[in-house]
């Protein structure tokens, strides 16, 4: 455990001196991702629910934020907080319909539901359609105490949310109700048995899930001054299942490796065009076929073959 | 001619026809969705990729070796039914084993790749493909062209076939049996795995049929299936995947109700399929045509 400790203060500190040899907005992006990443994993790696339609939260939490924001001229928390319950509500709805279903067809109702809130937001007044909301200003935060202009400022900002959505997660999952999350998902029949209404906890999971993917979006939105249609498309969903993939579902730290490795990929990637995504999917086939445990699962495995040794 | 609640006849016949062209698409292609999970317990993701590359086929079948459409209709199926088959003795026979998500992935993977590949080579803005049967009927409320016409009947025609080759023939008959009991089935002398990879085979020998009759009509595009294959998993999870006449009706069904919003209140007739999924949820959870388990 010790060691577990000194990892995370290492990784705190390397957080905390990042924008010195890194560029800001990169790194508010990737956090944001990684937000967004372990949500998705709470709700996969523990409940062991599969949303293939997550965008859905984090794409409409932006538009949320940038209407409050831009639209109501609301201070930039009022904009966060929007954006958190208006997940957390469409979560409440969606979640209560798919959970009606069990394994692939719950993948297959969330996907449909975040096409629906896609097709939505082309059509709605609000979303701007085609061009999204663009240019929401960003407005000092605390009643004018932190000036976040400054993207080294607002990056401590964001590293703040970060921290705050991750140890609700870690608070979570290691929480009684975490324990009969997993439960459920190793034996959902069992867990019925002993009792555990398992609907109830799964609807819970998904829609504290579906808040944080909404803190993440309405994040992002802050960080980069506008909110689109891509992050509601089914690509962001593929995308944020990949992060975890890659990263390794059910193991914490994991998702946050992915989405680092992902949105890292696609920037140096960017210029090869609609390659970057013909390279995702055969990340997606290579990792299903020989790495299902994803970066952070085979190291744990292999450190502790080598424990053991 | 009469009027039906203030719409014109023309518009309202026309939105129908529409309507079940789409509800044709659907339901070839969810058919397709069910004959290969029942079989490969695997929802495959790459299936508006195959329909695409059936479209694709045609298309280059025509512009390189000016093979006609009649040709096509035969020969693109095959040639990404064998694709589908290569597919599924190099990769997905190694997923079985594993739970249904793993399949999903993988073949969502799969679908980025072969629809990013295709973008890469074609870009993304489509070519028109010559309609094979120009020229149409008037039948008095409205003008029917000759082309969709035909596509509502072959696909009503292929869907039937289908129907017929799974429940009332020999190896239709195998095919179910190894669904519920592959090793009963294998004790009895069949080669279950060479089944299971000829279903798949078939299954996107289909997509790929659906997307050769799709091509004159739409625009030849890396991305026409992408959208597609959403509406179809929503019209799998309102339909069930237990019965093969149950995914028929649910497709061609959801296609009139696409049409008819189009007539009635346009703006719905994008997600009217799934408000329709939300309220099957709701009051029939396991599918109109599904059994629960």
């Amino acid at each position: 455990m010790n060691a577990t400790r000194i990892g995370y203060a290492l990784l705190i500190v390397l957080a905390l001196v990042a924008p010195l040899f890194a560029y800001p907005v990169f790194l508010m992006k990737a956090l944001c991702f990684a937000l967004f990443a372990c949500a998705f994993n709470l709700l996969l790696g523990y409940a062991g629910l599969m949303s293939f339609g997550h965008a859905m939260f984090f794409g409409m939490a932006g538009y949320f934020y940038g209407h409050v924001v831009k639209a109501w001229n609301l201070a930039p928390e009022a904009g966060l907080l929007a954006g958190v319950a208006g997940a957390a509500l469409l979560g409440l709805v969606t979640g209560a319909l798919a959970i009606r279903r069990q394994g692939i067809y719950f993948a297959m109702i969330t996907l449909a539901f975040a096409q629906m809130v896609y097709f939505f937001c082309i059509q709605a007044p609000f979303t701007g359609g085609e061009d999204g909301l663009q240019g929401i200003p960003r407005t000092a935060l605390l009643g004018g105490l932190i000036p976040i202009k400054d993207d080294k400022v607002l990056y401590y900002v964001v590293l703040a949310i970060f921290l705050f959505g991750y140890a609700a997660i870690y608070r979570t999952i290691h929480s009684p109700f975490g324990q009969v999350l997993k439960a459920i998902r190793d034996n959902e029949q069992r867990a019925k048995s002993l009792g555990y209404e398992a609907d109830r906890y799964k609807l819970l999971a998904f829609v504290l899930s579906a808040a944080l993917a909404g803190l993440a979006g309405a994040t992002k939105a802050m960080v980069q001054q506008f909110a689109t249609l891509t992050d509601v498309a089914a690509s962001t969903s593929g995308e944020v299942v990949l992060m975890a993939l890659v990263g390794g579902l059910g193991t914490i730290i994991g998702p946050v490796v992915g989405a680092f490795i992902i949105v890292t990929m696609q920037n140096y990637l960017a210029f090869t065009g609609e390659f970057v995504l013909v390279i995702q999917g055969a990340i997606f086939v290579v990792i299903v076929l020989a790495f299902r445990k994803g970066v952070v699962g085979e190291l744990a495995d292999w450190w502790k073959r080598r424990q053991a040794r | 001619m009469f009027e039906l609640l203030g719409i014109p006849p023309q518009a309202l016949f026309g939105q129908l026809l529409l309507g079940l062209i789409n509800g044709a698409f659907y339901a070839m292609l969810s058919l397709g969705l069910a004959v290969i999970f029942g079989m490969l317990n695997v929802i495959n993701f790459t299936h508006g990729a195959q329909y695409m590359m059936g479209a694709f086929a045609a298309w280059l079948l025509l512009g390189i070796l000016d093979v006609p459409f009649w040709a096509s209709l035969v020969l693109a199926p095959i040639i990404v039914g064998l694709f589908g088959i290569v597919l599924e003795k190099l990769l997905l026979k190694r997923i079985y084993h594993l739970d249904h998500l793993y399949g999903f992935l993988l073949t969502f993977g799969l679908a980025l790749v072969i629809e990013g590949l295709f973008q890469w080579k074609w870009g993304s803005s489509g070519a028109p493909y010559p309609n094979p049967i120009p020229g149409g009927f008037n039948l008095g409320f409205m003008f029917l062209p000759t082309y969709r016409g035909f596509v509502v009947v072959a696909a009503l025609v292929i869907c039937l076939a289908t129907w017929y080759g799974i429940e009332r023939t020999k190896l239709g008959a195998y095919l179910r049996a190894a669904t519920e009991n592959p090793t009963l089935v294998r004790a009895f002398g069949i080669n279950v795995p060479r089944l299971i990879t000829l279903t798949y085979g078939l299954g996107v020998a289909l997509a790929a049929l659906a997307g050769v009759l799709a091509a004159p009509i739409q625009q030849v595009s890396a991305l026409m299936g992408v959208n597609l294959v959403l509406v179809v998993f929503a019209v799998v999870v309102i339909g069930g995947m237990g019965s093969i006449m149950g995914s028929i009706v649910t497709g061609f069904g959801l296609g009139l109700v696409e049409g008819l919003t189009k007539v009635f209140y346009p703006p719905a007739s994008n997600t009217v399929i799934f408000v329709v999924m939300a309220l099957v949820l709701l009051i029939k959870p396991a599918g109109l045509f599904g059994q629960t388990k």
